[in-house]
């Protein structure tokens, strides 16, 4: 590991401080610890913020709100999320492992960098790593690669669950920085990679993230997340999708679909949604709609098994939500 | 990893407003430490090279094999993933500290009744994960454990022992 300092940070404006100086924020450090060991970050100044007053997991009204430094293991055994926000708890409890999600914080969850295999490897290119070096997943070994809002320059998935789950559920995030605070929906904190793929997300220079707000509901409280991977438990998707249903007089009123496993960033798939209200929510509808996720899809030579898997998945996660009635 | 002492960097931070963490006092298995960490050195690395309690293992030393499974504030964490210099005034429990007063921990008794392991590499891991797993209450069933027990990776295959041996002294707990 390169050398860095190490510094504390008493309050939010001690943390911001610290950023403009350069300093690269530290929570659980699952994803930051991991890569500065493999030399892939290398910040030279780290801020600690574990000590802020971050942790809160609260209900405002039928909202949840979950400081950025509550943990995933806090979030996801609290009993207002499980009675709330069944999908939150559930998304959360298929990522990782009971370790890491002790250790993992939510702001840190949102930030996690890609699990493709060539970021790693200082040998391949990647321009994630190292911008214009090039994309040696795109001809290389990519079966667990994006087939939606791929480029020439990446086409690695963003690997975390419970923002999949947020994305579904309009979730909405409350930073600060230098210049103040600002709130955004969680699905704009996520940047295609395009011909920048070293840049992955909306924060601006120094900005922290405060909270994540999930707005409630019928539709939040009959919500499941259906993980598809290689083994039962402790592993990244390869295709997952998050589903809430509202049904009234036996037709779906509200519905939420996003996808993880697939895109470049979580997956909000509106197309799918449009097609089921008012439908009955039966077998056939949701096959039916659940191919529009297809539309725009580019497979790689080793994921064409997703366009399969995709449409499927989301098929059984509606099922999944309805039964919850 | 390097374990040289940063000191140069460490006077470079301290001239911010934030306080810089120089000393780490923490206690293991109830005995209390006094360290001057390099910033680098993991948890897992201060345990094994600083303290010499090398119960605890390194196998990934990437989060994804749970061998350095240690309690911090009685919740498990994986020590390899963690500065050591972010945990001043926890509390930490490893593999040496479970036995009292000569007497094995019912959980690691059950780990040789069962046949918990083979090499051993990824027992005290295991254990530490398991007491956690019966702590948290995440023992009710065989299924349970699986799931609860994942971030554990036993390449030697012994999982049907470990299983047993969680099973049984989630049991008698
Ligand atoms: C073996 C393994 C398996 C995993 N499996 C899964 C999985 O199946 N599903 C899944 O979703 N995740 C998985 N993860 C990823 C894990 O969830 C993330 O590493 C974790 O959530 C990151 O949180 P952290 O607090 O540790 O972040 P850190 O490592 O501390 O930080 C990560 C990034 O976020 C920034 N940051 C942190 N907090 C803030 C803040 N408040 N404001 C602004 N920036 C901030 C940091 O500067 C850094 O860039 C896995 C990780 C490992 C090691
Ligand atoms: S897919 Fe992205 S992360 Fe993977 S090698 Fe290509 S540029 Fe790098
Ligand atoms: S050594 Fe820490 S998880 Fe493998
Ligand atoms: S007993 Fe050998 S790795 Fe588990």
């Amino acid at each position: 590991m390169l050398l860095f300092t190490l510094q504390k940070a008493g309050s939010p404006e001690d943390a911001i401080a610290a950023a403009q100086a350069g300093a690269r924020y530290i929570a659980g450090g699952t994803t930051l610890i991991d890569l500065m060991r493999e030399e892939v970050e290398r910040p030279e100044r780290l801020v600690d913020i574990n000590a802020l007053p971050l942790k809160d997991i609260r209900v405002e009204g039928e909202d949840l709100v979950f400081g950025a430094l509550a943990r995933m293991s806090e979030i996801a055994a609290h009993p207002d999320v499980l009675r709330l926000q069944p999908l939150v708890a559930e998304s959360l409890i298929e990522g990782a492992s009971p370790q890491l999600r002790n250790m993992a914080s939510i702001g840190g969850n949102l930030l996690q960098r890609v699990r493709c295999p060539y970021f790693r490897m200082h040998d391949a290119a990647c321009n994630k790593r190292q911008p214009g070096s090039g994309c040696t997943a795109l001809d290389g070994l990519n079966g667990g690669h994006a087939i939606l809002g791929t480029s020439e320059q990446c086409v690695a998935t963003h690997p975390s669950d419970v923002a999949v789950a947020f994305v579904a559920l309009d979730a909405t995030m409350r930073v600060r920085g230098p210049d103040g605070e600002r709130s955004f929906p969680v699905e704009e904190l996520f940047r295609l990679p395009g011909d920048t793929p070293h840049l992955e997300h909306t924060l601006l220079p120094g900005e922290l993230i405060l909270e994540v707000r999930v707005p409630g509901g019928a539709h939040a409280r009959q919500a499941r997340y259906l993980k598809v991977r290689d083994r039962a438990s402790y592993e990244f998707a390869l295709v997952s999708a998050a589903a809430a249903l509202e049904i009234e007089d036996g037709v779906i009123r509200t519905v939420r679909i996003a996808c993880g496993g697939v895109g470049t960033k979580p997956w909000r798939m509106r197309a799918c949604e449009q097609a089921l209200i008012g439908r009955p929510p039966d077998r056939a509808n949701l096959e039916a709609a659940a191919k529009l996720a297809l539309e725009g899809t580019r497979p790689l030579a080793h994921n064409h098994y997703k366009i399969e898997l995709l449409p499927r998945t989301i098929a059984r996660a509606l099922e999944m939500a309805g039964e919850l009635a | 990893m390097a374990v040289t002492p940063a000191v140069g960097t460490i006077s470079a931070a301290a001239q911010d407003s934030s306080t810089m963490t120089d000393t780490l006092r923490i206690s293991v298995n109830g005995t209390p430490h006094e360290l001057t960490p390099d910033p680098r050195q993991s948890l897992l690395d201060v345990l094994r090279e600083t303290l010499d309690l090398t119960g605890t293992k390194k196998g990934c030393n990437q989060g994804a094999c749970g061998a350095c499974t240690v309690l911090v504030d009685g919740k498990r964490v994986v020590s390899c993933l963690t500065l050591a210099a972010m945990h001043d005034g926890a509390e930490i429990t490893t593999i040496e500290g479970l036995a009292k007063g000569g007497e094995l921990h019912p959980l690691q008794t059950a780990f040789i009744e069962h046949d918990g392991l083979q090499c051993g590499f990824c027992t005290p891991g295991q254990i530490m994960s398991g007491v956690a797993c019966i702590a948290e209450g995440h023992a009710g069933s065989p299924e349970e454990i699986r799931f609860w027990m994942s971030g554990n990776i036993c390449r030697c295959g012994a999982y049907p022992g470990i299983v047993a041996a969680i099973t049984d002294a989630a049991e008698r707990a």
